[in-house]
């Protein structure tokens, strides 16, 4: 069982009252305890079973302006006693910074909605272990599919953030999830590999077995005899797996500590438009269930929900107490980055998007960390499909797509099919004038 | 040595009793003990921006019979908390028939001292030097527009113990220092990241003023970058320089020698064994023993001792990389390849430090055969698709070649290409061979581990570069 909170709140209590007596002027700490459990199936046999039971203390201590921290998951009295008065010590000769402090009190969050974020229901490993038999029955009925990977896990949480302001505050959350990596093979023995997978806060709410089973193995041999094609420039769309990532590219560059360093290619560009007129982008933090849900951010600071981009326009930065009290900017409750944050749908059907253009290349899956938040370029390794008049010709792999983030999303056309299958969530994403390297 | 026994209710004699009772007929598994210690200290914005430390203490039970692993790790050493990993682990392995391999080879080298380097330089030292590195750094030019610093260190102690009452014991240092420059000049930003390390203290890396050579890195690179031009789009020839753009091969050779994935025949290598996989002259080996390199282990994480394994001999495929399951279960031995990020994580075979050996050309006579192509110089990350084989990296410096000169610098580009047929494509192997600075960490399974990498200059016939100019 996942420990409750009254553990939890007299374990912070005691890190909180010890870094006062020792000479703290402020303190934050946050307790978590997690307990997950994972089983692993491979090829119709159990592969690996895991447990994880894991309890964890991080504190930050103040003295003025100067501020340090520890974390540890050793939490005997005595190693927890060194490590406050270890924090203290270093505290002391940390060099002040004017703008460290905690967060405003009157921006704490004080009432906690119930967000349905955690299910106790447990599922026993013989459980799990049915579960993965149907989804690795059914990736299997196809005669290319030579090998499957499958996992169901399991996980509770429970936390506790406080702070020497009263602040005194967590929740249990839990998460389902399972999954299927395929390996299909051709004629002459060239594999390729696809996945599906589904991750929910309740058990209920998990795709059926057989479905993450059969839409693995379709991917999959979708994938196989891929062709290289020539260098050209050619819209793209990306599949919803790959559009999401659009918005983790915006969340770090409209994060307070990228524009106050100046290092991101966003900066100085609130209220402009930075996407086409027809995007709309919001972060909603109190979706019921939902992946990225929360009351409160890192700091205690009450979340609410905001509309990043308007008809286009950049309308806020991510600010935590920090970075905003460096760009003169109050919290919006975004320390530690973005809760659920999605694209408003497009008005076209994903049918017609692909129709669009008479050639377009469908990007199912990008390879490498080729985003360069301070200059907007992008260059990344992709594999796909090439579609003809909206029609699936042929499988592409072994080619790049760059392009410049600030071209790119002035280019942005969305289908219609916005879900929320993880917690930045995308329609599927057309982008005109990409420069593909192939041949 | 570390005593994980000595503020619990469990006792060495009652952990040995559940280890034994627990894998009574299974075919391995261990308890692996973990104490770490790390520090972090970042400069950034002319300030300190963070000062953490953390104290980490934990242990992971593993059983296997045959091809199942069943895990356990906690946070907490206690009699009651390992035998609930106990009940867990029995009750996921309902039918042994194991044979319990006591054998585990003893190791007759030590790869680096047992020091704690957090300990060894004093936090005082570590805040001036920081802000000596700003000032220096920002003093090198009116375009320094950030400099970020940063000291990270590592202390971890391991033990190992299997069935049987077998001990062994690892202390591990690792340090690693970092700089981050961004310039701006005429609008245009960009930025340089250089750092070193490995398992001695800081001052074996930062003495003689040598943390000026990383900040002077840093700054070159960006430098090169604010003059660099759109990258070139296609396929075309390619020369690597020596050291750290290794990493091509620990992407694109490396991982699909992994043991696991070629026993589960998902790695494209899985059946190229004793058959050409590169050119006549390319040799490639992953060496555990380099003295206090980031990626060397005196034993690895099962206790096996680590050495030098060839995987890669003049073209032909010799060896895969091995863990103690994976080696059972293709009738061949552990190379001492046996990885885990922590105690949290099982154990997978993973690389260590992964060198191309030096050929006989020099890096210019590579560059005068090449009529259009690139000379990419440093590297960001990569990634690979085990299945497929297709990998990329990401070129942090790199210029183009024209007539056989080295031209402008080129943006960052992505270079993707085809694991098991690159290493066919290389046509000339330099006599340059060079370790990298000591920076590389790994991914796998969401674990991370230090790396570290080596070899001289190359030349690739064919690779497609990701650029933008058609």
């Amino acid at each position: 069982m996942v420990k409750d909170q009254d553990y939890l709140k007299k374990t912070a209590s005691f890190c909180i009252d010890l870094a006062k007596k020792l000479g703290a002027t402020d303190v934050t700490t946050a307790v978590r305890h997690s307990i997950s459990e994972t089983v692993n199936f491979r090829n119709r046999k159990l592969d690996e079973s895991n447990r994880s039971d894991s309890l964890e203390v991080g504190l930050t201590t103040y003295i003025g302006k100067k501020k340090s921290s520890i974390s540890s998951s050793n939490l005997t009295e005595d190693n927890i006693k060194a490590l406050i008065v270890r924090c203290i010590e270093t505290t002391k000769i940390t060099p002040e910074d004017e703008f460290n402090s905690l967060p405003d009190k009157d921006l704490l969050a004080t009432k906690i909605k119930d967000l349905n974020l955690y299910d106790d229901d447990h599922i026993k490993n013989d459980k799990k272990i049915e579960y993965l038999k149907e989804v690795e029955e059914a990736a299997l009925e196809k005669k290319e599919i030579i090998n499957t990977e499958t996992a169901f896990s399991e996980s509770k949480s429970n936390f506790i953030l406080a702070s020497s302001d009263g602040f005194l505050n967590g929740y249990k959350s839990s998460s389902f999830s399972a999954s299927c990596v395929a390996v299909a093979k051709n004629a002459n023995n060239k594999m390729e590999r696809d996945y599906e997978f589904t991750s929910t806060c309740h058990s209920h709410d998990m795709l059926r077995p057989n479905k993450i089973g059969s839409l693995a193995a379709k991917k999959t041999i979708q994938k196989l005899n891929p062709q290289k094609i020539e260098s050209e420039k050619i819209s793209i769309i990306f599949d919803r797996r790959i559009s999401k990532g659009i918005l983790s590219v915006l969340a770090s560059a409209i994060s307070a500590s990228s524009i106050a360093r100046g290092t991101s290619f966003l900066k100085d560009k609130i209220n402009e438009e930075i996407f086409s007129t027809s995007i709309n982008i919001y972060d909603k933090p109190d979706i019921v269930k939902g992946l990225g849900s929360r009351n409160f951010d890192n700091e205690g600071v009450k979340t609410k929900e905001l509309k990043l981009v308007n008809q286009g326009v950049l309308k806020n930065y991510l600010v935590d107490t920090y970075y905003g009290k460096k760009l003169n900017l109050k919290s919006n409750g975004r320390s530690g980055g973005t809760s659920n944050l999605y694209f408003e749908k497009g008005s076209i059907s994903y049918k017609n998007l692909l129709k669009l253009n008479q050639r377009t290349l469908y990007i199912t899956e990008t390879i490498g960390h080729g985003s360069n938040l301070v200059t907007g370029d992008y260059s990344v390794g992709a594999t796909g499909f090439m579609l003809e008049n909206g029609v699936f010709k042929y499988p592409v792999s072994e080619i790049t797509i760059a392009g410049n983030f600030n071209d790119m999303f002035k280019n942005i056309t969305l289908a219609d099919d916005l879900e929320f299958k993880y917690s930045k969530n995308a329609p599927t994403m057309l982008i005109e004038g990409m420069v593909v390297a192939g041949k | 040595m570390n005593d994980f026994f000595n503020k619990t209710d469990l006792s060495r004699i009652d952990a040995e009793k559940i280890i034994s009772d627990t894998l009574n007929n299974c075919d391995d598994g261990e308890l692996y003990l973990e104490n770490s210690k790390s520090e972090s200290i970042v400069l950034d914005d002319g300030k300190i921006k963070s000062s953490t430390y953390s104290s980490d203490l934990g242990y992971g039970l593993r059983a296997v019979t045959g091809e199942v692993v069943a895990y356990s790790h906690s946070n907490e050493i206690s009699k009651n908390s390992l035998k609930q990993s106990a009940d867990n682990l029995s009750s996921t392995l309902k039918s042994k028939k194991g044979i319990y391999n006591h054998e585990i080879p003893k190791t007759n080298g030590q790869f680096y001292k047992n020091i704690n380097p957090i300990e060894e330089k004093s936090l005082q030292s570590k805040l001036e030097l920081l802000k000596e590195v700003n000032n220096y750094t920002r003093a090198k030019s009116g375009i320094v527009q950030q400099v970020t610093a940063s000291f990270s260190g590592e202390h971890k102690s391991i033990e190992i113990i299997r069935s049987g009452g077998e001990v062994l014991t690892d202390v591990r240092p690792l340090i690693r220092f970092n700089v981050s420059v961004m310039l701006e000049k005429n609008g245009k930003k960009e930025t340089g990241v250089y750092g070193i390390g490995g398992r001695q203290s800081y001052d074996e890396y930062l003495k003689d003023d040598n943390w000026k050579k990383v900040c002077d890195e840093a700054f070159r690179i960006a430098s090169v970058n604010l003059d660099s031009r759109p990258a070139p789009a296609g396929e075309m020839k390619v020369v690597l320089g020596p050291g750290w753009p290794a990493i091509l091969i620990h992407e694109a050779i490396g991982h699909g020698l992994e043991g696991d994935f070629n026993r589960k025949k998902t790695s494209a290598f899985h059946n190229l064994m004793g058959q050409r996989v590169a050119s006549e002259g390319v040799t490639i080996v992953d060496d555990g023993t380099l003295h206090n390199r980031r990626g060397s282990l005196t034993i690895d994480d099962e206790g096996t001792p680590t050495e030098k394994t060839v995987l890669i001999e003049n073209g032909i495929l010799k060896n895969f990389m091995q863990d103690r399951l994976n080696a059972r279960l293709m009738n061949t031995r552990s190379t001492g390849s046996g990885r885990r990020e922590s105690y949290k994580h099982v154990v997978l075979p993973r690389m260590r430090n992964t060198m191309m050996l030096n050929g006989k050309y020099s890096q210019e006579e590579m560059i005068k055969s090449v009529d259009k192509g690139i000379f990419a110089v440093s590297f960001g990350g990569g990634q690979v698709d085990i299945t497929s084989g297709k990998f990329v990296f990401n070129c942090t410096e790199a210029y183009e070649i024209i007539n056989g000169k080295i031209g402008a610098p080129i943006k960052g580009a992505t270079l993707i290409g085809d694991g098991p047929s690159i290493l066919k494509e290389v046509s000339l192997v330099g006599n340059n061979m060079m370790l990298d600075p000591g920076i590389g960490t790994c991914g796998k399974a969401g674990q991370g581990v230090p790396v570290g990498v080596a070899q001289p200059s190359i030349l690739i016939d064919k690779m497609t570069v990701g650029g933008t100019q058609l």
